[in-house]
């Protein structure tokens, strides 16, 4: 049974709950994609485009390192979000992500997102709220990481 | 003095006619094996010199200690009525802990023990400690059972999710494992995660920093909770690990519909005497080398996890 975009995209917990209105709205910018093991959703310094709703496989966030290849910052799996590069100027990607298994998402076109959104402020204002919801939980996760809290002689 | 200090220490000095070891004295335990975890951590087998294993408890620590140096409040790490040593796994992060780590086979150290409360999934199914008549305190019964382990919090709960382990193949509940760790190198007891798995356990690991050659999760423990698979409204929970790390991740299974009368975390503070005498372990209204390290969260202990303390 093939299940359609706006099912795809109310069905993601970032967006689940939208009225149906603004589902569909979404859904006018997205489309299912698929990822083999290995490739790259996005590349540090690419133009930022996409939102990517994952809904199967994992993916790395990753930073490219000389001599030493690529350094692993977090790993999202499916239910989570990738990619908020495309929010804010000078919408350019910062890390790499990289699919680790076979990976089905759905992208949303950034692009066609921030318009959707600039000319309906409700809209606009829903989904604002929804991506500082994730990215206060990202930032709060990073900080714990920060504490070290499995070293030597670190806080507990 | 009180009159049962006052047996305690007729006893403990061999005075009063009463010649058995007390409850302050060592049981002296020879290092028959030691094997390096990561390069900060070591697990000991330890035999007694005189007389048969220890029963105990999973979640039940013992007073070690490195003669000449002192004494360390270290979880067994064995599975209850398992053959074998009794287990230990140290982390080297003092003089006492170093001296217990470099501990050689064959040397003699001191053992005292069993204290404290367990994890409550063994086969009498009770919080209270060996010695103790049941607390009154609910036994874990079906659902799911989730363990939640944080560096060498994992310790502490491994002869819990062997039990789990056993009881699932028995028709008990699924078992779920969620084990973080600051690198891959720092991960603990990778045989005992790869017999879980095979057993059935879900196994998941995920580490704080990635490291070359490390293709599995990176990221806190609590951003595994959700994709874990567990069923949050039937489910038991067992946290061990930093504190800072236990709070957290109680919250975060709270906010995922865990019932928070059915999260049991280990709480630590500073164990010395091991029998509810000193009062150095007191937090709150608990002195926990004896109403813990295993304490529900709910209630008193999640309002005194946010205290600040001075």
């Amino acid at each position: 049974m093939t299940t359609s975009l706006p099912e795809l995209v109310s069905a993601h917990p970032l967006l689940a709950g939208l009225p149906g209105d603004a589902v569909a709205s979404v859904a006018g910018c997205a489309q299912n994609v698929a990822f083999d093991p290995g490739d790259l959703l996005l590349a540090e310094s690419e133009p930022a485009n996409t939102l990517y709703l994952l809904r199967r496989g994992r993916v790395a966030i990753e930073v490219h390192s000389p001599g030493t290849g690529p350094i692993v910052i977090e790993t999202l799996g499916p239910g989570a979000a990738v990619g908020w590069s495309w929010l804010v100027p000078p919408y350019r990607w910062h890390f790499d992500a990289r699919a680790l298994d076979a990976v089905g998402a759905v992208a949303v076109d950034g692009a066609c997102l921030r318009d959707k959104a600039q000319a309906d402020p409700a809209l606009g204002y829903e989904l604002m709220k929804r991506v500082a919801g994730v990215l206060l939980e990202r930032l709060q996760m990073t900080r714990i990481r920060l504490l070290d809290l499995y070293g030597t002689g670190s806080a507990r | 003095m009180p009159a049962d200090l006052a047996r305690a220490v007729r006893a403990d000095t061999g005075s009063g006619g009463d010649a058995r070891p007390g409850v302050m004295t060592p049981a002296l335990y020879r290092v028959v094996g030691r094997r390096a975890e990561t390069d900060d951590v070591t697990t000991l087998a330890l035999a007694p010199v005189v007389g048969g294993p220890m029963a105990f408890r999973s979640g039940q620590f013992n007073m070690l200690t490195a003669f000449g140096i002192g004494e360390a409040a270290i979880s067994v790490s064995s599975t209850p009525h398992e053959d074998g040593p009794l287990r230990h796994t140290v982390r080297a992060v003092g003089s006492v802990t170093r001296a217990l780590c470099n501990t050689p086979i064959g040397d003699v150290i001191g053992v005292r023990g069993p204290f404290g409360t367990d994890w409550g999934v063994g086969d009498t199914d009770s919080l209270a400690p060996v010695d103790a008549s049941p607390s009154g305190d609910a036994p874990v019964t079906g659902g799911d059972f989730v363990v939640v382990a944080g560096g060498i919090g994992l310790a502490p709960l491994r002869g819990a999710v062997d039990e789990l382990v056993a009881r699932r193949a028995r028709g008990g509940g699924r078992v779920f494992v969620v084990v973080g760790a600051r690198a891959p190198s720092q991960v603990i007891f990778h045989d005992d995660l790869e017999a879980w798995a095979r057993a059935g356990a879900h196994v998941a690991v995920t580490v704080d920093i990635s490291e070359p050659g490390w293709s599995g999760r990176v990221g806190l423990v609590t951003s595994v909770l959700g994709e874990a698979g567990f069923d949050p409204g039937d489910a038991t929970v067992l946290v061990c690990g930093p504190e800072i790390m236990m709070r957290f991740t109680a919250r975060t299974l709270i906010d995922d519909g865990v019932d928070p009368n059915r999260i049991r975390v280990s709480l630590e503070r500073n164990m010395e005497c091991g029998v509810a005498w000193c009062g150095h372990c007191q937090l709150g209204p608990f002195l926990l080398c004896r109403d813990g390290p295993i304490v529900p969260y709910a209630g008193i202990v999640a309002h005194l996890l946010t205290q600040r303390e001075r």
